[in-house]
C-alpha cells in the first residue's frame, strides 16, 4: 500500500487557504492581555484547551501562557502591532505565525467516523466526554506536531507545520480510506 | 485416522464448503472451520517437521499454544511464515505450506538429525564448535543456519496496509469468556468506559465445549444473552478477533486485532494494532493445558486432551477412531466422555493418580470407559502417526507393560492460568500447590503511576478451575479495578465437582534415560526432559540460564505448553522445589504479531515525514538531485543533461564565485528570544557576548551544552532592545528551541524571556556574488542596501521587488552575500523573480555540496563535521568567540576542566595532500607504533575534505594534536586501503584569508 491513489475516501480532506494566525505569548491572567485580546476578537479569554470562535475570529489555549488568535490573513500584521502596542509595558511576545502552518478541514459521514479517521493517527482521546466541540488538541499525528479541534461534531480542523503538509493531507487520505472504518465511537 | 463425524460442530456451516490448499493438495474444509480443524476433518495429521531433528509432527493443540503447526500461508506479496494452523479461520482459496523440511514434508532428508539425536544433546552447539575460531562464522554457522530455522523470510513488499488506533478507556479487558464476559457487564453497568478484546472470532471461551449450564441455560444461550445486553450498552465495546498483545507502564496496552485475515478479499486494513491507555486492566485470558511427559509424546495423534475436545465439540472433527486419554486431573475425563458420546471408541482412561474419585470419574466409569488408575503410559508408538500407546505403572520404569492399539491420544496434564498479560509489568506469581500451576499474587500487582496495582485478574487466568469461581471472580476484579461495589446476581451454575490432581512431570516416575530422551517438553524447539537434567547436571541452576542453554521456551510459542513441565523436571533435577526455581520472564506480545501492525499505515508515501521547503517544488522541478538533511530534503546539486554529481557543484561553485548565485536557505532554525531578560539569557546560551549587540546587527555565535561540547553555531540578529531572532543549524532547530525551553522552565523560571520557533514561517534566500547586490536593486529596495547602509552583519527590513523581506548581510561564503527572508507563502515566487531577474548574471543555484565546499574553502566549520559532541570550541581555535568577561555561560566550567584545558587535545588546522589530491573522509593522521590491539597510533583525523573547484586541487580539515603548532609539517594519512598518503598541515583557511570579497 504505497500507492495512495488506489485508496477510496470515506471522509473529506481539504487544505485551507492561508489563515491569520497570531502566536501570543503573555501572563494570560492580566486584565490588559484579555482586553487587548477581545478588542481583536470580541472574545473573551478562553479556558484552558478551550477554543472560541466569532466570524472571522478566533482564540484558541495553547497552554498557560500562550493563546492563539485567528483573524483574516490580511490582518495578521495590523492585529500584532496593536498587539505589542497595547502590550508594550508587559512581558509578552506577539508574532505573526500564519505562513509557518497549513490547516486542513476533515469531513466525516458521521460523528464517529471522524473521530475513528482521528484517532488512527493522533494519540488524543477523542472520546466526545473527553473532547468535545470547540476545544482543541496539541497532540500529533503520526510522527509530526499537530493541533485539532472540532468545529461541529462531523467537522474538524487541524493545524500542521507547514513543511509537513503533504505528509499530515497523506496520512489523513490513508486513515480516511474506505475499509478503513473502525466503528469505535 | 482423523476425520469430519457427521454430527456435531458448533462453529461450523455444514452448507457450505470451503476450498482450500496444503502443499499443493486441494483440500475441503466447512465455513467456520480452522486450518487446524480442516486440516484434521481430511486426515492431515502430519502437518510439519521439528526445528531441530525434524520429527513428524501433529497438531497439539486448538488455539494460540500450539507448537507444532505452523505453516507458510498465502504467496508472493501475501506470504507469512510460520502462522499457527490452529488460529488460522479457513478462507476459500487458502493456500498453505507446511514448513522446515527438503524435499518434501513426507520425505524429509534433515529427520537424519533425528537418528543423530543422542549426539545432539542441549548445548551441542555451544561445545562442538568452539574451535577452530573462524570455523564458527565460514563453516559452521552457513550450515547450521540452513538446517535449522522454521518459516522461510517473505520476499515481496507486503501488500496489504495496516494501521494502529488509539483508544483511551476505564477499563481494558483481556478475554472474552465467561469471566470477560461477565467483567464487562458489570463494568458496564457502573458506566465505564469498557473496551472487551477477545483473540478468537467467538465469545464464551471453553464454557460451552465443557458443557456448563448457566442461569439455568447452556453456555452458549447465556452467552448469546450477555452479549445481547453488552450491545445494549453505550459505553462498552466488544471486539473480537483482538489479542490482548502486552501490558506496559501505566495501563498502556497494546491489542492486535486481524481484521481480515480471515476474509483476505475484504479491502480493508489487514491488521489494526490498538494502542490503549486504560486506567486499569482485567486479564480474564484463561488457561493452557499442559501436555504430559511421557515418550513419543510428540508423535503425530497425540494432542492435548481439551484440544481433542474442542475439535469435536465445536467443529465435528475427531482426532481419530480409537481413543487413549491420559490425565492427572479430572478435567481429562471431560474430553472421554465427550469422545464416548460422539459414537468413538474410548480405548482406555490413563490416570497415574491410584485413587482418584470423582463426578467426572464416574460418569465415565457409568459410561463404560475403561479407567486405568495408577497406570501411566510408558510410551507412545508410532511414526508418522500415533498406532498405540505402551502403558505401565507409573510408579515404575516402564520396562513392561501391555500396549493399547489407539490412533489418537488426549493428554492432560492439569492447567497452566494464562498469566503472561499480569507479569508483562511486573506482576508477580505465586506457586498453587493443590493445581500445581502459577498464578498470579493479588499482594504483588503491577504497578501504576500511583503506586496502585493497574492489572486485575479473573477466571481460570486467576487460577479457577470452575465457572462458579471464575464469575465470581470476574465480579470481585470489577468490584477491585474500579473501586465500587458490584451489585448484579451471578447466574446459577451447574457444572462438575473436580477432585484433585497429581503433579505429574515424568511418565511413568523412574523412566530412565532412553525414555527421557523422548520425552518433550518444548516440542517446537526441540527440549525434552533428558536435555533440562543435562543442563542441571552441568550446573545451570538458574532457570533462565537453562532457558538459554537448552533453548526452552525459546520457540515462537514462547514456551506456553513447555514452561512449566520444563521448570518442574528442572526443580525436581536440582532437588529443589518449583517457586524457588521460578519461572522465566514473560515478555509481550502475548504471541507474535506482524511487522505490518508495528508500522502501522507508517510505510510507502507516509513512511516518514518529509519536510519541503516553500521552494521545493522548483526544485523538483529543475531536476535538483536531493539529500535528507535530517526530514528536510535539500538539493545537493542541480545537475544538468550530461552532469554527474562533481561537475554539478564544481559549475555551481564557479557560477557563483565568478558572478551570482542562489541557495534555499529557507531550512535554517529561526527561533525569537524575547522579553527584559533576553540579552542576559543570550548571554547564557552563547558562549560569547550577544547582550552587546546593537539592534540592526549580527553576530556570529557558538552554543554549548553544559558539558562544555559545541552544540550548534550560527548567526544571531538584535532585532530590537528586547528582541533577538536565533539563526540555528538546519538539523538543530527543533532541538535548540527544547533547549532553550528546558533551561527557562526548569532552570532560569525567572527570567522573563519567551521564546518561539518561527522556523516555518519564513523562505530564506541565500543571494551570493560579486553582483548580489546588483540583483537586488534590478529587483528594486525600498531600502538601501549598500556597503555603507548595510554594511557586513548588518540586517534590514526592506521591500524587495515587492516582497516583504528582510535582509541580512551575512555570508557562509565568503563572497558578497545576502540573506532575504520572506514570508513562507511567497518563497516560492520571490525564488522565481530572483531567478528570471538574475539571468543575465547567470544566476546559478546551488545545492549543499557548493555550500559546503564554499564555507570549507574559507575554513568556516561546519556542526556535525567539525564537531562530534566530543568536541569543544578551543579545539576548534575560535578562543575569538568565548567570552572571557563573562561570569557565566553554559559549559564554562565544563571547559575549564583538567582534560578540555589541555594542550594534548586535537586541535583543528588545515590539511593539503601533497599530490593535490583529495583526502578521504574520516582518515586517520598516522603516528609511530603500534597500540596494544596491534593497530597504527593515530594523532588525527580529517573532519572536512572536498575537491575545491575554486582552488583546483583537494583541501581539507582536520583535528591533529597540537595541529597550530605544526604548521607545513607534513603528515601521513591512512588513506583506507592499506596504504599512507602525505599531506601538509597549513592554515583552515584556504580561500580569501582577509574576507575581501564578502565586505564590499
Amino acid at each position: 500500500m504505497s500507492d495512495l491513489s488506489t485508496l477510496t475516501p470515506y471522509v473529506s480532506v481539504s487544505e485551507l487557504p492561508l489563515q491569520g494566525m497570531i502566536t501570543l505569548r503573555a501572563d494570560l491572567s492580566q486584565k490588559t492581555v484579555a482586553t487587548a485580546v477581545k478588542a481583536i476578537t470580541g472574545l473573551a479569554m478562553p479556558a484552558p484547551r478551550a477554543i472560541l470562535e466569532k466570524g472571522a475570529y478566533g482564540i484558541a489555549w495553547m497552554s498557560h501562557d500562550e493563546v492563539m488568535i485567528l483573524c483574516p490573513y490580511a490582518e495578521c500584521a495590523a492585529h500584532v502591532a496593536t498587539l505589542d502596542k497595547k502590550l508594550a509595558k508587559l512581558h509578552h511576545l506577539a508574532l505573526d505565525m500564519s505562513d509557518a502552518r497549513a490547516v486542513f478541514e476533515i469531513t466525516a459521514p458521521t460523528a464517529g467516523a471522524l473521530r475513528d479517521c482521528l484517532a488512527k493517527l493522533m494519540p488524543t482521546d477523542f472520546h466526545p466526554d473527553s473532547l468535545g466541540v470547540g476545544e482543541l488538541r496539541r497532540s500529533r499525528v503520526a510522527q509530526a506536531a499537530a493541533a485539532v479541534w472540532l468545529t461541529d461534531p462531523k467537522t474538524a480542523q487541524l493545524f500542521a507545520f507547514r513543511s509537513v503538509k503533504q505528509y499530515v493531507h497523506d496520512l489523513l487520505r490513508v486513515s480516511g480510506a474506505k475499509g478503513g472504518e473502525v466503528g469505535y465511537f | 485416522m482423523s476425520h469430519r463425524l457427521p454430527q456435531g460442530g458448533r462453529l461450523i456451516d455444514k452448507a457450505r464448503t470451503v476450498a482450500f490448499e496444503f502443499n499443493g493438495q486441494k483440500m475441503r474444509g466447512l465455513a467456520g472451520d480452522t486450518l487446524a480443524s480442516a486440516l484434521l476433518a481430511e486426515d492431515q495429521m502430519l502437518v510439519g517437521r521439528s526445528f531441530k531433528y525434524h520429527r513428524p509432527r501433529g497438531i497439539v493443540a486448538s488455539g494460540a499454544e500450539e507448537p507444532n503447526a505452523l505453516v507458510g500461508l498465502g504467496r508472493d506479496a501475501r506470504f507469512e511464515p510460520n502462522q499457527r494452523v490452529t488460529t488460522t479461520e479457513l478462507f476459500e482459496g487458502l493456500e498453505a505450506q507446511s514448513q522446515n523440511h527438503w524435499p518434501s514434508l513426507e520425505n524429509d532428508i534433515g529427520v537424519v538429525n533425528n537418528y543423530l539425536a543422542r549426539f545432539l544433546p542441549a548445548g551441542f552447539y555451544y561445545k562442538t564448535f568452539i574451535h577452530p575460531r573462524p570455523f564458527w562464522k565460514h563453516v559452521f554457522e552457513p550450515i547450521i543456519r540452513q538446517s535449522a530455522g522454521l518459516g522461510k523470510a517473505p520476499k515481496d513488499r507486503d501488500a496489504d496496509r495496516y494501521e494502529h488506533f488509539y483508544a483511551n478507556v476505564d477499563l481494558l479487558i483481556i478475554g472474552g469468556g465467561i469471566a470477560g464476559l461477565q467483567a464487562a457487564l458489570d463494568a458496564g453497568k457502573q458506566g465505564k468506559r469498557v473496551l472487551l478484546v477477545e483473540q478468537t472470532a467467538h465469545w464464551g471461551g471453553r464454557a460451552p465445549v465443557d458443557g456448563i449450564e448457566l442461569g439455568g441455560k447452556s453456555a452458549d444461550e447465556w452467552i448469546t444473552a450477555t452479549l445481547a445486553a453488552l450491545g445494549k450498552m453505550k459505553n462498552v465495546t466488544l471486539r473480537t478477533r483482538t489479542m490482548g498483545a502486552g501490558v506496559y507502564d501505566h495501563g498502556y496496552a497494546l491489542a492486535y486485532e486481524r481484521v481480515t485475515d480471515h476474509a483476505p478479499s475484504v479491502d480493508a486494513p489487514r491488521h489494526r494494532l490498538w494502542r490503549i491507555r486504560a486506567a486499569r486492566i482485567i486479564t480474564a485470558t484463561g488457561a493452557i493445558e499442559r501436555p504430559l511427559s511421557f515418550a513419543g509424546n510428540d508423535i503425530p495423534g497425540v494432542m492435548l486432551a481439551s484440544a481433542l475436545r474442542d475439535y469435536l465439540v465445536n467443529y465435528g472433527v475427531a482426532a481419530g477412531k480409537r481413543i487413549v486419554i491420559a490425565t492427572n486431573n479430572d478435567d481429562g475425563y471431560r474430553s472421554a466422555l465427550v469422545a464416548k458420546e460422539a459414537g468413538l471408541e474410548v480405548a482406555a482412561v490413563i490416570d497415574p493418580r491410584p485413587d482418584a474419585t470423582g463426578d467426572l470419574i464416574e460418569a465415565a466409569r457409568s459410561a463404560g470407559i475403561a479407567i486405568k488408575q495408577g497406570i501411566a503410559i510408558a510410551e507412545a508408538q508410532g511414526g508418522k502417526r500415533v498406532t498405540g500407546v505402551k502403558i505401565c505403572a507409573q510408579d515404575s520404569d516402564g520396562s513392561t507393560g501391555e500396549v493399547i492399539a489407539c490412533d489418537a491420544v488426549g493428554m492432560s496434564g492439569g492447567w497452566s492460568p494464562v498469566v503472561h498479560l499480569w507479569s508483562h509489568c511486573g506482576g508477580k506469581l505465586i506457586w498453587d500447590e493443590a493445581q500445581a500451576c502459577f498464578r498470579p499474587d493479588p499482594a504483588r500487582p503491577p504497578l501504576s503511576h500511583d503506586g496502585e496495582g493497574f492489572v486485575f485478574v479473573a477466571g481460570a487466568a486467576d487460577g479457577h478451575s470452575t465457572a462458579a469461581a471464575s464469575l465470581k471472580s470476574a465480579q470481585a476484579a470489577v468490584a477491585a479495578a474500579t473501586g465500587q461495589a458490584v451489585k448484579s446476581r451471578l447466574p446459577k451454575v451447574v457444572e462438575p465437582e473436580l477432585g484433585a490432581l497429581a503433579p505429574i512431570w515424568i511418565m511413568p516416575a523412574r523412566a530412565p534415560i532412553q525414555k527421557r530422551a523422548k520425552m518433550w517438553l518444548d516440542f517446537q524447539n526441540d527440549v525434552k526432559v533428558s536435555d533440562v537434567q543435562l543442563a542441571a547436571r552441568e550446573g545451570y541452576e538458574s532457570v533462565e540460564h537453562t532457558k538459554r542453554y537448552t533453548t526452552l521456551g525459546m520457540a515462537t510459542d514462547q514456551g506456553k505448553l513447555s514452561n512449566i513441565n520444563g521448570l518442574a523436571v528442572l526443580a525436581d533435577a536440582l532437588q529443589a522445589q518449583i517457586p524457588a526455581v521460578g519461572t522465566t520472564t514473560f515478555r509481550p506480545p502475548y504471541t507474535p504479531i506482524s511487522m505490518g501492525a508495528i508500522a502501522g499505515e507508517a510505510r510507502g508515501a507516509v513512511f516518514q515525514p518529509l519536510r519541503r521547503t516553500p521552494i521545493f517544488d522548483w526544485h523538483v522541478e529543475h531536476g535538483a538531485d536531493f539529500e535528507p538533511v535530517g526530514q528536510w530534503r535539500r538539493p545537493y546539486c542541480y545537475p544538468r543533461a550530461g552532469e554527474d554529481r562533481h561537475a554539478a557543484v564544481t559549475r555551481e561553485i564557479n557560477a557563483t564565485r565568478g558572478s551570482l548565485g542562489l541557495l534555499d536557505a529557507s531550512t535554517l532554525g529561526k527561533i525569537i528570544v524575547k522579553g527584559p531578560d533576553a540579552g542576559r539569557f543570550m548571554d547564557m546560551l552563547y558562549t560569547n557576548m550577544m547582550s552587546t549587540l546593537k539592534p540592526g546587527r549580527c553576530r556570529y555565535g557558538l552554543m554549548c551544552n553544559e558539558n562544555g561540547f559545541l552544540m550548534d553555531d550560527g548567526v544571531v540578529a538584535r532585532l530590537d532592545e528586547e528582541t533577538f531572532l536565533v539563526h540555528t543549524t538546519t538539523g538543530g532547530a527543533d532541538h535548540i528551541h527544547a533547549h532553550m525551553e528546558d533551561w527557562l522552565q526548569c532552570e532560569w523560571w525567572d527570567f522573563k524571556v519567551y521564546t518561539a520557533n518561527v522556523t516555518e514561517r519564513w523562505a530564506q534566500v541565500a543571494v551570493v556574488g560579486p553582483n548580489a547586490r546588483k540583483l537586488l536593486e534590478k529587483l528594486g529596495s525600498d531600502t538601501d542596501l549598500s556597503a555603507e547602509a548595510l554594511p557586513f552583519m548588518a540586517w534590514t527590513d526592506a521591500k524587495i521587488g515587492g516582497f516583504e523581506a528582510r535582509v541580512f548581510r551575512i555570508s557562509f561564503s565568503g563572497e558578497l552575500s545576502f540573506e532575504i527572508a520572506v514570508p513562507a507563502s511567497q518563497g516560492l515566487d520571490f525564488w522565481k523573480s530572483l531567478i528570471e531577474a538574475g539571468a543575465e548574471w547567470n544566476i546559478t543555484p546551488y545545492g549543499t555540496e557548493g555550500l559546503h565546499v564554499m564555507r570549507a574553502e574559507k575554513g568556516f566549520i561546519m556542526i556535525g563535521d567539525e564537531t562530534d559532541g566530543t568536541v569543544i570550541p578551543q579545539d576548534l581555535g575560535l578562543d575569538w568567540a568565548i567570552s572571557k568577561k563573562k561570569e557565566d555561560y553554559l559549559g564554562k566550567r565544563a571547559q575549564a576542566r583538567s582534560f578540555m584545558d589541555n594542550p594534548d587535545r586535537w586541535k583543528l588546522v588545515g590539511l593539503e595532500a601533497l599530490d593535490g589530491g583529495v583526502l578521504p573522509d574520516g582518515a586517520y593522521v598516522i603516528r609511530a607504533g603500534k597500540n596494544a590491539n596491534g593497530q597504527n597510533n593515530v594523532q588525527g583525523r580529517v573532519t572536512s575534505t572536498y575537491y575545491s573547484p575554486t582552488l583546483k586541487r583537494g583541501i581539507a580539515m582536520a583535528l591533529i594534536h597540537n595541529g597550530p603548532d605544526r604548521m607545513g609539517e607534513v603528515v601521513n594519512l591512512t588513506d583506507g586501503k592499506g596504504g599512507q598518503i602525505k599531506a601538509r598541515i597549513c592554515s583552515t583557511i584556504f580561500f580569501d584569508p582577509e574576507g575581501e570579497k564578502q565586505n564590499v
